[in-house]
C-alpha cells in the first residue's frame, strides 16, 4: 500500500514540546503515507494526543517539521524565543486539510448536525452551498446518520453525535484526518458503532491518525502501530509485528494490563 | 385629550424620539466597548487586564450622574485647556447629544464588559477548538461561533443593562438634551400641570421597556436553539 517513491500525505520530523518544565514529546518523527491508518497508543500522560494536536498546531510544537502533501508548515522564533507560525494564514489553510475528531465531539451545539457539516466547507473551503449539502449527505449516509441530519446534537446519543463529528471531518475531503481519542468518551454499548464507521473508513483507503484505547481496534484495522511512552516512541510497525514480537518492555506491561 | 396633552403632545413625543435615539446609540457604543472590554479582561496581556479592570472598577464606584456632569462640564473645560495647546483657539461647544451618548455608552459598556466576560467564559473552550481545527480563523470563529453560543449566556444580563441603560437616558435631561424628560418638565412647568406630563413620561418608558422586553424574550428564543429544556 504505501511506497518510498510517492510523497508522505503527512510528515512529522523531531517533534518536541514541553509544558514549563514537563517534556511531553521528546523528538517523534513519523511519516504517513496515503491510505496509512496508523494507531497511536499509550497510557494517560505519554503525549499521545499531545503529538495529534501539534501536527494541526492546536498545541504548537517547541521544535520539529511538519509537512503536509508536500507542503510544510513555516515556523519562526517570535522575541521571547518561542517557536511559533510565520503566517496563521498558511495555518488555518493546512489544518483545513487536516480535519480532527475529538474525544468530546465538539459538535457546534447551536447548529443542526447538516449545518454542522456543511459549516468548514462553506465558510472556510467557499464550497457553493448546494454542492456543500449534496456532500454532507454523502457523508451522513456513510456514517449512518442522515436521518438526524436536521437534529441538534444535544438530542443525539453519544455515538450518533460522534458519528456526525466524524461526518464533519469527511466533508472537508481532507489529506489526512486526526482521530483524538474518538471512544473514550462513550458508553461502552456505542463504542462499536463509531469503531465501525472508523473501520469502513479504513476500507476506503483513507489517511487516518488514531490516537486510541482500543486494542483490538489498533490489531485489527490499523497499517501500522506506534506506542508512546514519556514522549519517546518505543514502538513501531505493523501490528502483528507490534503486538507479536513486542521490543519495549513498558509495552510489553501495557497489552499485559489490557 | 390625553394624546394632546394640553397641545405639548407633538412636543414630548419629539422628546420620546430623542430618548429611543439616545438609548439605540448609547447601547451600540455600551455593547463595543463590552465586547473590546471582556477581551481586554480574558486576554494574556496583563497591560490589557489592568485597562480593562480600572474600567470597570472606576465606572462602577461612581454614580451615573456624577459621571454625566464630570464628562460634559468637565470635559468641555478640559478640551477648551488643551486644544489652544494644539493650535486650535477657538471655542469648542461640546455637543450635548454626543456627549450625552458617549457618556451613557462608556457607563453601560463598563456593566455590558462583566456580562459578556462571564458568557464568553460559559462558552466551552472545545467549541471554539473546533472551529481553529477545521482552519477558521479568530475573526471567523469569534462570528460564527462564540458570538451566538455566548449570547444565550449574555441575555439574561444584557436585557437587565439594557432597560437599566433606557431609564437613565433621563439623564441627559440635566446636560440640556430635550428628551422626553425635559420636554415633560417644560410643560409642566409652563402648565402647573406636573403630574399629567411626569405620568405620561413614567407611562412611555413602561412601554418602551415593555417593547424592549419582547425583543429580549425573541432573541433568547432564537440564541436557546439546540440547548435542551429540562
Amino acid at each position: 500500500m504505501t511506497s518510498m517513491t510517492t510523497q508522505p500525505a503527512l510528515s512529522v520530523y523531531d517533534l518536541h514540546k514541553s509544558f514549563g518544565s514537563l517534556k511531553v514529546l521528546s523528538g517523534i518523527s513519523v511519516s504517513a503515507f496515503k491510505g496509512d491508518v496508523i494507531s497511536i497508543l499509550g497510557s494517560s500522560g505519554s503525549g499521545k494526543s499531545t503529538f495529534l494536536r501539534c501536527i494541526n498546531m492546536l498545541e504548537i510544537p517547541d521544535s520539529g517539521r511538519i509537512i503536509v502533501a508536500g507542503e510544510e508548515i513555516l515556523m519562526k522564533k517570535n522575541r521571547h524565543g518561542e517557536n511559533t507560525p510565520q503566517n496563521m494564514k498558511q495555518v488555518e489553510q493546512i489544518r483545513s486539510r487536516l480535519s480532527m475528531v475529538f474525544q468530546q465531539f465538539n459538535l457546534w451545539s447551536h447548529m443542526t448536525v447538516l449545518e454542522n457539516v456543511i459549516e468548514a466547507p462553506v465558510h472556510v473551503l467557499k464550497v457553493p452551498k448546494k454542492e456543500a449539502l449534496e456532500r454532507a449527505k454523502i457523508c451522513l449516509e456513510k456514517v449512518g446518520i442522515y436521518n438526524k441530519a436536521s437534529s441538534y446534537p444535544a438530542h443525539l446519543s453519544g455515538g450518533q453525535q460522534q458519528r456526525a463529528a466524524i461526518a464533519r471531518a469527511l466533508a472537508m475531503e481532507p489529506e489526512a484526518m486526526l482521530f483524538d481519542e474518538p471512544t473514550s468518551a462513550l458508553d461502552p454499548e456505542l463504542v462499536g458503532e463509531v469503531l465501525n464507521v472508523i473501520r469502513s473508513l479504513a476500507e476506503e483507503g483513507r489517511t487516518m491518525l488514531v490516537v486510541t484505547h482500543e486494542m483490538a481496534f489498533a490489531k485489527d484495522v490499523s497499517s501500522r502501530v506506534i506506542f508512546l511512552n514519556h514522549g519517546v516512541i518505543e514502538e513501531d510497525g505493523d501490528p502483528e509485528q507490534v503486538f507479536g514480537n513486542p521490543k519495549s518492555e513498558r509495552f510489553k506491561q501495557f497489552i499485559a494490563g489490557m | 385629550m390625553l394624546l394632546n396633552l394640553h397641545g405639548y403632545g407633538p412636543s414630548i413625543l419629539e422628546g420620546t424620539l430623542l430618548t429611543l435615539k439616545v438609548s439605540v446609540i448609547s447601547l451600540i457604543i455600551a455593547m463595543v466597548l463590552g465586547f473590546t472590554g471582556a477581551m481586554f479582561k480574558l486576554s494574556k496581556s496583563r497591560i490589557l487586564n489592568f485597562i480593562s479592570q480600572s474600567y470597570t472598577t472606576i465606572i462602577r464606584g461612581i454614580p451615573d450622574l456624577v459621571l454625566m456632569l464630570l464628562i460634559f462640564f468637565g470635559g468641555q473645560v478640559m478640551l477648551n485647556q488643551i486644544a489652544p495647546k494644539f493650535g486650535y483657539d477657538s471655542y469648542i461647544d461640546v455637543n450635548p447629544f454626543i456627549a450625552g451618548v458617549l457618556t451613557i455608552g462608556f457607563i453601560f459598556g463598563a456593566y455590558m464588559t462583566e456580562t459578556f466576560r462571564g458568557a464568553i467564559l460559559a462558552v466551552s473552550p472545545g467549541q471554539l477548538e473546533a472551529g481553529y481545527a477545521f482552519g477558521m480563523g479568530k475573526i471567523k470563529v469569534f462570528f460564527r461561533i462564540l458570538f451566538p453560543q455566548m449570547m444565550r449566556h449574555a441575555l439574561p444580563g444584557f436585557g437587565n443593562n439594557f432597560l437599566v441603560l433606557i431609564k437613565s437616558t433621563a439623564l441627559v435631561s440635566i446636560i440640556g438634551l430635550d428628551d422626553m424628560v425635559r420636554k415633560a418638565s417644560i410643560a409642566s412647568g409652563s402648565t402647573r400641570l406636573p403630574f399629567t406630563f411626569y405620568f405620561a413620561v413614567a407611562i412611555i418608558y413602561l412601554i418602551i421597556t415593555s417593547c424592549s422586553g419582547v425583543v429580549l424574550s425573541w432573541l433568547d428564543r432564537k440564541y436557546s436553539v439546540g440547548v435542551l429544556k429540562g
